[in-house]
């Protein structure tokens, strides 16, 4: 009906219509140098900044001789650029009697991070997997008890942990942090691990079951092939974290197996003769170095497994 | 004892009894529907019958064989989903063959198989493609084709078309009643909370209310002859009419509301006849005529109409019998409007009454 009347309208109505078609028309026009684009662009610089800035001094330091740091400008670029700092942190920086440098640390650090990596996501995963899917009794009690683990400060575990570590004939070995790690590592992934598996539809689960498939075949098969994301999320939160530990790496390790973050901590604490600040400021970089690989070779895939799990579908 | 035998089959949660004392004998080779309105426990009873849920109490035969504590995978039984359930990371192929490479299924035979799946669903031009790059409809042929491959002597469905839209819908229920026709062997149960469906794949329907199965019977006899109140409400869109009144005996039974009085010497009650007091009387809307075809019908009365719905092929016209709300069904050519006075008239022989007290039907 409005069709029809819409071709009857009169001549003064097409007049008022063509005034109206004479407003604005398309997409609204936006403006670039708006106040809000300069308050919001202007603050995420200056956030921007105050996070690169200390980069920077690190890396400039890094590569200057150390007479050109006793003039004592920071900011300044290097007048002479040098790799020497770097070459002697990793290689021959001494801790103590001992001058490997960080190289040490570096492979302590590589076999206690890649074990427990894999190991805690194994179990972790096949945690998560049956308490989200095959609901045994007591499943839920377990899972209470190993989230109530999460909460227990560190500080009131470690001594016993010694004991116990002592008592199993590991303490000091690389095998006795691996340990140490995957179970510390256990609550958080395995609530992750939970959280996401439960997020697969459950209808799926039941038609692989009705299908024929078991425990494991639905692990392999259905799982693990649509858990991608969720097991780089579990990579990246375990490699930096264990690659950054310092305190379990402290306390149960000894000298020449301690990881790369107490060999930093010992190089530039070591008060023997000046303070190396390039040889410092190159060390640390290195120490950083692969959380920093880590994040960039697998952000996208992070983000998009923090948010699988949020979003159901 | 027939294809699927569920023997006194209890279940509860805690404290919740979901299903209670449940007995159901499939025939094979029948298409029963379950039927009910959503948390009835129908779709608890399939995943019953397929063991992906542990039962409190009872037995279930499938074949005559006990299956009570048998594995889903052991039971001969392919389902169905609402939501396909499709594994989402292999192609249609590996999704078909999935159940057979895990049952030991020789290579050729598992292509052969899939081959003729296939042909049957017609999704052969889709079986290199994932699961993501196919419409619903697709979709849920491939769901099919699933439990089609592995040669089961029973198919469950739950629910398998809510998740498509009107068309479709239609287009894979005559599919699944033509695999039915060509399965010849295969029994199916149907869950389903639409009764078109209901109505039109079932050789058999079971209506369930809160655990319990309040009537099994073919579509025709539960749509004409409800055993309760419940049953007769559920069944029929529109929905039938219910007026409330008493029944009394005279030289004939009559059912009175208000100044209204229905003779019922035509209604066949069942059981031990009829009784006096507190009744239901309930009429289809498409068993009440107007104008015309009122005529001849042994009970007329003058009604006035308050609502017109026009669908097309007819239109549903709201009036009121007495203080009761009457909808019944015309032509859609009739030319009816608001406020008009009509005549009306029915078949008494037609209508369900239900006691007033227990709502079952007399």
């Amino acid at each position: 009906m409005a069709n029809v009347g819409a071709i009857n309208v009169t001549t003064a109505s097409v007049d008022a219509a063509a005034d109206a078609m004479a407003g604005p028309r398309g997409a609204r026009p936006r403006r670039m140098l708006s106040r809000r684009n300069i308050f919001l662009y202007g603050a995420l610089f200056i956030a921007a900044v105050y996070y690169l800035l200390p980069l920077y001094v690190m890396v400039v330091t890094s590569v200057k001789g150390m007479p050109e740091i006793r003039l004592g400008n920071i900011f300044s670029p290097p007048m002479e650029i040098t790799f020497e700092p770097w070459v002697k942190a990793w290689a021959t920086a001494c801790t103590g009697l001992n001058c490997e440098g960080l190289s040490r640390g570096f492979w302590n650090s590589v076999q206690i991070t890649v074990p427990s990596v894999l190991l805690s996501i194994v179990i972790a995963s096949l945690n998560g997997y049956a308490l989200a899917n095959w609901r045994f009794k007591g499943a839920n009690l377990f899972f209470t008890i190993l989230i109530v683990g999460a909460f227990i400060p560190y500080q009131v575990m470690i001594y016993p942990i010694v004991i116990l570590l002592r008592e199993m004939g590991l303490y000091g070995s690389l095998t006795g942090l691996v340990l140490v790690h995957t179970i510390f590592g256990m609550p958080i992934l395995t609530l992750l691990f939970r959280n996401y598996f439960s997020s697969v539809p459950e209808e799926l689960f039941k038609a692989a079951r009705v299908d024929g498939a078991g425990f494991w075949g639905i692990y392999f098969k259905i799982m693990l092939p649509m858990s991608l994301p969720i097991f780089v999320v579990a990579m990246i939160i375990q490699v930096t974290g264990i690659w950054n530990d310092f305190l379990f790496g402290v306390v149960y390790a000894r000298p020449e197996t301690y990881p790369m973050t107490v060999q930093l901590n010992n190089i530039i604490n070591s008060t023997q003769g000046v303070k190396e600040y390039n040889v410092n400021m190159a060390a640390t970089i290195i120490t950083g170095l692969v959380p920093l690989i880590v994040y960039f070779a697998s952000g996208r895939l992070f983000v998009r497994g923090i948010a699988a799990g949020a979003v159901k579908g | 004892m027939g294809s699927v035998s569920v023997n006194k089959l209890h279940l509860s949660f805690g404290d919740v009894e979901v299903l209670k004392d449940l007995d159901l004998n499939v025939e094979q080779g029948e298409f029963l529907v379950l039927l009910g309105s959503s948390g009835c426990g129908k779709s608890t009873l399939l995943n019953c019958i397929a063991g992906l849920l542990d039962i409190t109490d009872g037995q279930i035969f499938i074949k005559e064989r006990n299956v009570t504590w048998e594995q889903p995978r052991d039971r001969g039984i392919g389902m169905v989903f609402q939501s396909y359930a499709l594994y989402p990371q292999m192609t249609v192929e590996g999704n078909l063959a999935f159940g057979l490479k895990n049952a030991g299924v020789p290579r050729d035979e598992i292509s052969k198989r899939v081959a003729r799946a296939a042909e049957i669903l017609h999704i052969g031009p889709l079986l290199k493609r994932k699961p993501a790059q196919l419409s619903g409809g697709q979709r849920q042929r491939v769901a099919i084709g699933r439990a089609l491959v592995r040669d089961v002597d029973v198919f469950l469905f739950d629910e398998p078309l809510s998740n498509l839209d009107a068309k479709l819908r239609a287009e894979l229920r005559v599919e699944i009643k033509r695999l039915h026709q060509k399965l010849e062997d295969t029994t199916m149960i149907y869950v389903t909370h639409d009764q078109i469906e209901a109505m039109t794949l079932a050789d058999r329907i079971a209506i369930m209310r809160a655990g319990a199965i309040q009537q099994l019977g073919d579509p025709h006899t539960i749509y004409n002859k409800p055993v309760n109140k419940y049953v007769a409400g559920f069944v029929g869109s529109p929905s039938i009419n219910f007026i409330g009144g008493t029944l009394e005996q005279g030289s004939e039974p009559v059912f009175v509301a208000g100044s209204t009085k229905i003779g019922l010497e035509r209604y066949a009650f069942s059981g031990a006849g009829p009784t006096q007091g507190k009744a239901t009387f309930g009429i289809r809307p498409e068993h009440v005529f107007m104008d015309k075809g009122a005529e001849d019908q042994p009970f007329r009365a003058e009604v006035e109409v308050e609502v017109i719905e026009p669908m097309g092929a007819d239109t549903l016209v709201w009036s009121r019998l007495d203080g009761n709300e009457l909808r019944f069904r015309v032509d859609g050519q009739t030319h009816v409007k608001k406020g008009d006075r009509r005549w009306i008239g029915f078949d008494p022989a037609r209508a369900s009454i239900f006691d007033g007290q227990t709502e079952m039907r007399l």
